[in-house]
């Protein structure tokens, strides 16, 4: 039962995370990523961990791809859809090579796991609610306060750079 | 099987019983109660009082002709309506009806999931009851539909910030995402000696907050800007007839009643009532008896809900974004410092 579940969702985020790179249209590829997210919280699940589970849905799913849509959907979609906007060779390399990483670094982590040294397995304490809560907030506080405030300052930045760019058309707007 | 399982099944078998009647009894109710408001009669033919409306109702729903636009996204079209029953159908899992009750030797919560991170499952699984709006109005290939689906996604995602800001200080007495032990907790507790610790008598400033950004969330008016029937024609939904226009009707007036079990459980002690002991009754009895009190505590809800629409005018959208960044999520903010501070200082 377990097994068929986790065969179930994995396929379903491995072939959802394909249709996104290799969708034409903007809304189904965003739509195929929340379904991959979505198969990724259920494995979470799985873990033993419903706190990151329906962290990832609240945050990803509930939040971040909700915002994409509301962009793609004011945008005019038309353009994309047909194909016309052509990727450059620079981007087309740099994807390739970042996939290349990412796969080495997997393999790695497979190679370790099953050859000397051994990685930690998750337990049931160490998904607990408090415990991921002491964690955060005691034993990585620093850290956990400077992503916050990094996270800020990049909002901050992000709005200054568009009231900068779009300072003529608000002024028509007013 | 195993007895979890069917204890499960018995218990989302009370939920669903509860959950798919709520939308031909609101259907009656929004038109009499309006009715009476307005010194006229409403729908009185169909059934004692015109209890029946509802039946009617659903009978001419589901043998209309179901149209379907040409240039639609075919696919998507006919899956939002479904999307739009997710969130209510699965969000009341995590929702206590009733003290841990024994049953054949074996000790059972009142409550489909018992897990720690109750709340979060709740607000993980609510925050995807925007998907439908918004692909019912892309997929409509309709100018009405798309404003309306833009409308509903940045309502939603504004009004829900304010919303679990709320019911992180709503948790906050308690010590736990468990809305069991929230409600545990608003039974033992007392205020100055003799009222129960209610959160709305906690914190009535984060209770108003949720109490505006439910209706936000469940898009009734005054924020029904999705829908806006005198600029958007009927908004994200105006390509849909027949039964899928029934699922959205559903699915709205089903998510008011999972808000509204939430908003009693956070707020208005949950299955509980003041002075009556529910452990003294023997066998399921408890369990039952909760789910009927919790029952009538979301009624008054759904009522005030019917209330609030016949008696107040829509938001303008400006209006509406102005609200809900410049005065609740500061308000939800400070009600967390407040509450925060309170159980800092041991005073809770």
């Amino acid at each position: 039962m377990e097994l068929l579940a986790f065969v179930v969702f994995g396929l379903a985020a491995l072939v959802s995370a394909i249709v996104v790179v290799a969708h034409r249209s903007p809304i189904h590829s965003t739509l195929s990523l929340v379904v991959t997210l979505v198969s990724t919280a259920a494995l979470f699940l799985m873990l033993g961990s419903p706190f990151l589970a329906a962290l990832q849905v609240l945050l990803y799913t509930g939040a971040i791809l909700v915002l994409f849509l509301f962009v793609i959907m004011l945008l005019n979609v038309q353009r994309e859809r047909t194909g016309a906007a052509a990727r450059s060779p620079f981007q087309t390399w740099s994807a390739l090579i970042a996939a290349f990483v990412l796969a080495g670094a997997v393999c790695r982590l497979l190679w370790d796991a099953h050859g000397e040294a051994v990685l930690a397995p998750l337990t049931e304490d160490f998904v607990a609610l408090r415990n991921t809560a002491s964690l955060l907030f005691r034993d990585y506080l620093l850290p956990f306060e400077m992503v916050g405030l990094l996270l800020l300052v990049a909002v901050v930045v992000a709005s200054w750079v568009a009231r900068r760019g779009g300072a003529d058309s608000e002024e028509e707007s007013r | 099987m195993s007895p979890e399982t069917l204890a499960a099944l018995a218990k989302m078998g009370l939920w669903l019983a509860f959950l798919i009647n709520v939308a031909p009894i609101m259907l009656w109710v929004e038109r009499r109660a309006p009715a009476f408001m307005q010194d006229r009669l409403g729908p009185n033919r169909v059934g004692p009082l015109g209890f029946f409306q509802g039946i009617a109702d659903a009978a001419k729903f589901i043998f209309k002709e179901d149209i379907e636009p040409a240039t639609a996204d075919r696919g998507l079209y006919l899956l939002a309506p479904v999307l739009a029953l997710v969130p209510c159908l699965t969000t009341y899992l995590v929702i206590p009806f009733g003290p841990d009750i024994e049953v054949a030797g074996r000790t059972m919560a009142s409550v489909v999931i018992d897990s720690d991170s109750g709340i979060f499952v709740f607000l993980a699984l609510a925050s995807l009851g925007v998907y439908s709006l918004v692909l019912a109005g892309w997929a409509s290939n309709n100018k009405w539909s798309l404003i309306g689906a833009i409308r509903a996604s940045a309502q939603m995602i504004s009004y829900e910030l304010a919303l679990t800001l709320a019911v992180v200080a709503a948790l906050v007495p308690a010590g736990s995402l468990h809305l069991g032990r929230v409600v545990d907790y608003q039974i033992g507790e007392r205020l100055f000696g003799f009222l129960p610790a209610w959160g709305v008598l906690v914190q009535p400033i984060g209770f108003l907050v949720f109490l505006v950004a439910m209706f936000a969330e469940t898009n009734r008016l005054p924020f029904d800007l999705p829908e806006a029937e005198s600029e958007l024609v009927a908004g994200y939904h105006t390509e849909y007839g027949s039964i899928r226009f029934a699922l959205f009707f559903m699915g709205e007036y089903m998510a008011m009643a999972v808000l509204s079990a939430l908003a009693a459980t956070l707020y208005f002690g949950g299955w509980s009532l003041p002075g009556v002991d529910l452990m003294q009754l023997p066998g399921v009895l408890p369990a039952l008896v909760g789910f009927v009190i919790l029952t009538v505590k979301v009624a008054i809800f759904m009522f005030l809900f019917v209330w609030v629409r016949w008696t107040f005018p829509r938001f303008r959208y400006d209006q509406l974004m102005r609200l809900g960044w410049k005065v609740l999520l500061p308000l939800a903010l400070a009600n967390l410092v407040y509450v925060a501070a309170l159980a800092v200082g041991g005073k809770l």
